[in-house]
């Protein structure tokens, strides 16, 4: 069970919004990097952001960029899940390799500063704000292996091969 | 039942009968990375203890987005690549060898491969009727150690074109046409495959123009046949041998099929700060315009250079606007100098960059000042993508970009030509 704040984002946010290509010079030094995400949606995100929070968006989150550092520094500033109406495909794929769950739900119901309780396995958001449920769309099984794996790489670690 | 390019290409490379909504795992035929995305990849690789590529000549490392690097950091994510690749036996392409894609178009891309690149641009491959596709750093590495990796075989939105280009309209209007229309998430999870008459008779770099922009409708691919024009190209560039023909079958199964009339089209425009965010040309033509850039993956080879430099041939740039000129390759630059592009470029007041992204992604040269607008030939135009939020980026054609660059404002191309 994940409990945090809601960080309630707009429609289109891209990889450009959560880790601006100026900044590619810091894909290096991933901490400080971090430091910036989401800094063209909200540049103070990042210092407000705790552990456990969560990022929700609107339609076609994450679009753009094949970049895994957008989800990457998403993830390390302790943001357990990503919520949004529609996904962009590389987005989504790259977060599931991270371990980051990525549930597709209508976050219209979301607020920006609700308090969320998400069962991951039982497929249900509670808003313990407005006190309204969501339920979010299925993650495809072959996808759901390797977030259960713990990502990309644990999987391969695991079974040395794709077996999906 | 009749088989889409995409259930195709993946099913001879998985060996699986694929259809639509399958999951398959395929051989990899190449695999890449960038110098942005490339040094995440080879950490990856090596945390992961692998010892070995599948497929060491393969596999390649591009040195494109700063090119020559414009600080310390990224310098040292070349050396890291650098060092890699010849650890490794894969190929390295340097700096001033080119962008990555453009680079793949001439050298690397055969008809029926299956391509994974560090790089959402990776979709360029499908000109050449190759599965082309992005991912991050970490599939890519998984992708490069195994020589395969998994797919999920999309459905795909057949575009029929039909008709031809009224002059001063060009491939790219077409493009940023069905962008407009479908929307950034129109194609998301889903092949584009395009079909039709105009896409039938149409040379490669226009191909590649639009398959380059596939990922701004969310696509996974944006797929051509390998015919008669593949083959051409292939063979100017030496690798007549890789070609073999490949189409969708008469009764393949499409989500939607889109008919577009290309002789109704205008020169479009993309207005800040998202792809679909079109209008045409002309309907913008009060806009100011700080710099023009012409170059990138999408429009920046020969052809596209040869219609800049004809129409700004004996003309100067407005003396408010820059006009920045990136060539897609070292090719295309020793091409474009022959011909004698670069010199008419120059005499009308251009700069030259180095071949690689330039200005596109805002890293070193041709970054916009605040409440800048950039007129681009490039393939995105997201808030801060060309180094500063406050800056606003319009896409367009290489014509509009030239007339623009004369008139100081959005210019639809059909008024100067």
């Amino acid at each position: 069970m994940l409990q945090g704040k809601a960080f309630k984002f707009g429609d289109s946010i891209s990889t450009d919004h959560i880790a601006p290509g100026r900044l590619a010079h810091l894909r290096s030094n991933l901490p400080e990097l971090a430091k910036h995400v989401l800094e063209d949606a909200d540049p103070t995100f990042a210092s407000r952001v705790s552990k456990g929070d969560f990022v929700v968006g609107g339609n076609n989150f994450g679009l753009g960029s094949s970049r895994e550092h957008a989800p990457l520094i998403i993830k390390m500033s302790g943001v357990s899940a990503v919520l949004a109406k529609s996904v962009a495909r590389i987005f989504f794929r790259n977060a599931i390799n991270l371990g980051l769950p990525v549930l597709v739900c209508d976050t219209d119901k979301i607020n920006d500063g609700d308090e969320l309780q998400v069962d991951l396995a039982g497929g249900v958001i509670k808003d313990l704000t407005n006190g309204n449920s969501l339920t979010f769309s299925p993650i495809p099984p072959a996808m759901l292996a390797i977030l259960e794996a713990g990502g990309l790489m644990p999987y391969i670690k695991k079974h040395g091969d794709f077996k999906l | 039942m009749g088989k889409t390019l995409a259930e195709k290409i993946l099913g001879r490379n998985s060996g699986q009968d694929a259809h639509a909504g399958d999951i398959v795992v395929a051989q990899v035929n190449l695999a890449f990375v960038q110098d942005t995305t490339g040094p995440l990849t080879v950490r990856e690789f090596q945390k992961a203890g692998f010892k070995k590529l599948a497929n060491p000549k393969r596999t390649v490392l591009f040195i494109d987005h700063a090119a020559p690097s414009s600080n310390r950091q990224l310098s040292t994510d070349h050396m890291l690549l650098r060092q890699f690749a010849s650890d490794l036996g894969a190929i390295l392409s340097d700096v001033g060898d080119g962008v990555c894609h453009q680079v793949v178009a001439e050298s690397l891309a055969a008809p029926g491969d299956v391509i994974t690149g560090a790089d959402s641009h990776t979709v360029t491959g499908g000109a050449m009727g190759a599965f082309a596709t992005g991912m991050g750093s970490s599939d890519v590495a998984v992708a490069m150690a195994l020589g395969k990796t998994w797919f999920r075989v999309p459905e795909t939105i057949r575009i029929n074109v039909n008709g031809s280009f009224q002059k001063g309209v060009y491939a790219k209007d077409l493009i940023l046409y069905i962008i407009g229309l479908i929307g950034a998430d129109g194609a998301t999870y889903k092949a584009l495959e395009f079909g039709g008459e105009t896409i039938k008779n149409m040379e490669m770099t226009d191909r590649i123009t639009i398959a380059n922009m596939a990922v701004e409708a969310g696509a996974k691919v944006g797929l051509f046949p390998a015919d008669g024009i593949t083959k051409s190209f292939l063979e100017a560039h030496g690798r007549g041998d890789v070609f073999t023909p490949l189409s969708a079958d008469e009764d393949a199964v499409y989500e939607k099929v889109i008919e577009i009339d290309a002789a109704k089209l205008e020169p479009m425009v993309s207005k800040p700060h998202t792809v679909d965010n079109t209008a045409t040309a002309r309907e913008l033509k009060d806009v100011k315009i700080q710099q023009v850039f012409i170059g990138t993956c999408t429009n920046g080879r020969l052809e596209d250079l040869a219609v800049a430099a004809k129409m700004l041939k004996g003309k100067k740039r407005h003396s408010s606007t820059r006009l920045v000129v990136a060539p897609a390759s070292r090719k295309v630059l020793l091409e474009a100098i022959n011909a004698g592009y670069i010199q008419t470029l120059i005499e009308a007041g251009a700069v030259i960059l180095p071949p690689g992204c330039g200005a596109c992604l805002g890293l070193h040269q041709g970054i916009l000042g605040d409440g800048e607008a950039c007129l681009s030939t490039a393939n995105r135009n997201f808030k801060g993508r060309m180094g500063n939020p406050e800056g606003l980026i319009y896409l367009a054609s290489p014509a509009t970009a030239a007339a623009t660059a004369i008139t100081g404002v959005i210019t639809d191309p059909r008024e100067v030509l």
